[in-house]
């Protein structure tokens, strides 16, 4: 940077080249909007779906597991966890379900969160319709 | 120092210092974790040990942000500040409600935290880093509101610097943006996608323009540079920062369900994103080497280099490691995401609350700085946090690797379990780093209590005598 370069034309590069970002981002984000209901499936998300996804948050999975690579990396992701379960919301609902209060000595251990049927099926049945968002074929195996 | 009103800083320091150090212990309990999986179990799980280390890594740097603010805010404007009484009402509203917040992650189950404090109205919990609970993100926005009219006022009827307005424009997108923390659509990929308009546009967004201009004043100060020159710089990299990082927000849109034209925005913007670092490294060292004075504040002006190395090294080369779709493709959500998030976080905005306390908290005890010995014993503090970040660093990314090796990049993935088994021994090692960092902060806190006043001005008069006298460089910094 020299001389011929002035303070005004680097101010002017902030301001416009900020603005004109900040544009392009929104009108991407506009389009994503758009196109978002064929890749979320979102005519799945039943009120089961939208209970589980507040059990999720309530007992604050994320602090320990990922789900669909964000979160902690504590413990296993979560995002394909219905298919690495065979499928199976009934193994999700007995994992969570007997978790030993007091741990596993030496281990990491899932809390027991004492969770009611009803929250235990709509967690699970959140996780399942989790597993059906496209997100371009990540993780890359079924391990997650 | 010319104003009274910026002694005001000097709290929001000591209460963003004291929360660094719960921060870190949290950090040592969690890693610990990691190893010796039932320590602490069931009492203090790891998920609410996290929790209270990322929320105080947080409310520590708004309290420095707004420490600073306070600090400089004033003297840029050449006024006092508009109102002081304010500023001190928020302080206590603020560190009430970040310290209640944090009793309450460790003292309630969260379920039950979620139920007593109105989750249910406005679903806003259980997100990662916007864990709060309502009322505490209504009190962030109410401090954050009153926060930013007191010093935007200040602005107003005072001078008006780039440095305070690069400030301000900050300081008012990190509320603004903060707001997106209420929005909680059903839909998790929604979700996702506008979180990040709180997360990524705060670190990677308008957090950069309040590290650039903290650093630039500090550099203004401390090398007698001049004004037109640093301010050239700062406007520089704040476009940068912003050019670069606002559609690098797409590389975390790559594998949450968005579109996969995000794979190639993403990439090239973020791949890009390194550049506003790299160029607040050169800032700081040129500066430093066209310096028109010696400053008696020597540990300032390392933090300020230290600040910009870090910053490009943490926040440039590791977030650049596995920025690319399809090496993230591999990387994402791994270790090697830990090892980046430590170092950029320690050396872009840490680095750069201290390297402002630094600076302004021996002025606000009527020195123009530290007495040398007690800037050694702050620059022992700063070589064992910032080596040992760097230790910590290394290990998770070693960690990282072998995690990705055994469980990604592999016709053979092993279970997510037995691979962090295997990985034991790098968290051992990271864990020893994380042990050198807690003994690194304890030098650092206790340089604040050595010398006298006396010392000070003796140490400081010796460097400010040597300085008249010395010939500086005659051509003037790149401009």
């Amino acid at each position: 940077m020299n001389e011929t370069f002035t303070k005004a034309m680097a101010r002017n590069i902030f301001y416009g080249g900020s603005l004109f970002f900040i544009l392009v981002f929104l009108g991407l984000t506009y389009h994503t909007e758009k196109v978002l209901p064929e890749r979320d499936h979102r005519e799945n998300i039943t009120e089961q779906v939208v209970h589980g996804k507040k059990v999720w948050e309530e007992n604050n999975c994320i602090g320990c597991h990922t789900l669909l690579g964000e979160g902690a990396y504590f413990a296993p992701e979560l995002g394909n966890v219905y298919k690495r379960f065979g499928n199976s919301k009934a193994a999700i609902m007995a994992f969570i379900k007997y978790r030993p209060v007091d741990g596993i000595k030496g281990r990491r251990s899932m809390p027991q969160f004492n969770l009611s049927d009803e929250e235990l099926e709509a967690v699970a049945e959140f996780l399942k319709w989790t597993s059906e968002i496209d997100t371009s074929n990540w993780p890359p195996n079924i391990q997650g | 120092m010319k104003y009274e009103s910026q002694k005001i800083a000097r709290l929001y320091f000591i209460a963003a210092l004291g929360l660094f150090a719960g921060q870190i212990l949290f950090g040592l309990i969690m890693g610990l974790q990691y190893v010796i999986g039932d320590f602490l179990f069931p009492a203090i799980p790891f998920n609410v040990a996290r929790m209270v280390h990322t929320n105080l890594l947080i409310i520590w740097l708004l309290f420095g942000f707004m420490g600073a603010a306070y600090f400089m805010i004033p003297e840029e404007s050449e006024t006092e500040l508009f109102s002081p009484k304010l500023a001190i009402v928020l302080f206590w509203v603020f560190l009430a409600a970040g310290v209640l917040t944090v009793l309450g992650y460790l003292l309630v189950p969260y379920a039950r935290l979620a139920e007593m404090t109105g989750n249910d109205l406005l679903p806003t919990m259980g997100r990662e880093f916007l864990e709060q609970p309502l009322i505490t993100k209504v009190g962030i926005v109410i401090v954050a509101l009153g926060f930013v009219f007191n010093v935007g006022m200040t602005v107003l009827r005072g001078r008006k610097t780039v440095i305070s307005s690069i400030l301000m424009i900050g300081l008012i997108g990190l509320a603004v943006m903060f707001l997106f923390s209420f929005y909680n659509p059903e839909n998790l990929v929604r979700d996702k996608f506008y979180w990040w308009w709180v997360v990524h546009l705060w670190v990677e967004g308008v957090w950069e323009l309040i590290l650039g201009s903290l650093l630039a004043f500090v550099l203004i100060k401390v090398t007698g540079v001049d004004r037109e020159v640093i301010e050239k710089w700062l406007y520089m990299i704040v476009a940068m920062a912003l050019i670069t990082g606002i559609l690098g927000t797409g590389h975390h849109y790559f594998w949450i369900g968005a579109p996969e034209y995000w794979q190639w925005l993403g990439s090239v913007f973020s791949a890009m994103e390194p550049i506003p670092f790299f160029m607040m490294t050169l800032f700081a060292f040129n500066m430093v080497n066209k310096r028109r004075r010696d400053h008696p504040n020597k540990a300032a002006v390392l933090w300020a280099m230290g600040t910009g190395v870090m910053a490009f090294l943490g926040a440039g080369v590791w977030g650049f490691l596995h920025t690319l779709a399809p090496v993230n493709y591999y990387t994402h959500g791994t270790q090697l995401t830990a090892a980046h998030g430590h170092m950029a976080f320690y050396g872009a905005y840490a680095m750069v609350v201290m390297c402002i306390i630094s600076y302004a908290m021996p002025l606000m005890r009527g020195r123009i700085a530290n007495s040398n010995r007690s800037q050694v014993t702050e620059m022992w503090g700063f070589w064992l946090m910032t080596v040992s970040m760097v230790f910590i660093t290394l290990f998770l990314t070693a960690a990282g690797v072998v995690q990705v090796w055994l469980q990604r990049y592999t016709d053979t993935p092993l279970p997510f379990m037995i691979v962090q088994d295997k990985m034991a021994i790098f968290f051992w090692m990271r864990e020893v780093a994380g042990v050198f960092f807690l003994g690194g902060l304890c030098v650092y806190l206790w340089s604040f209590f050595i010398g006298t006043d006396a010392e000070a001005a003796r140490d400081s008069a010796k460097v400010l005598v040597k300085s008249s006298t010395k010939e500086y460089s005659k051509e003037t910094a790149i401009a």
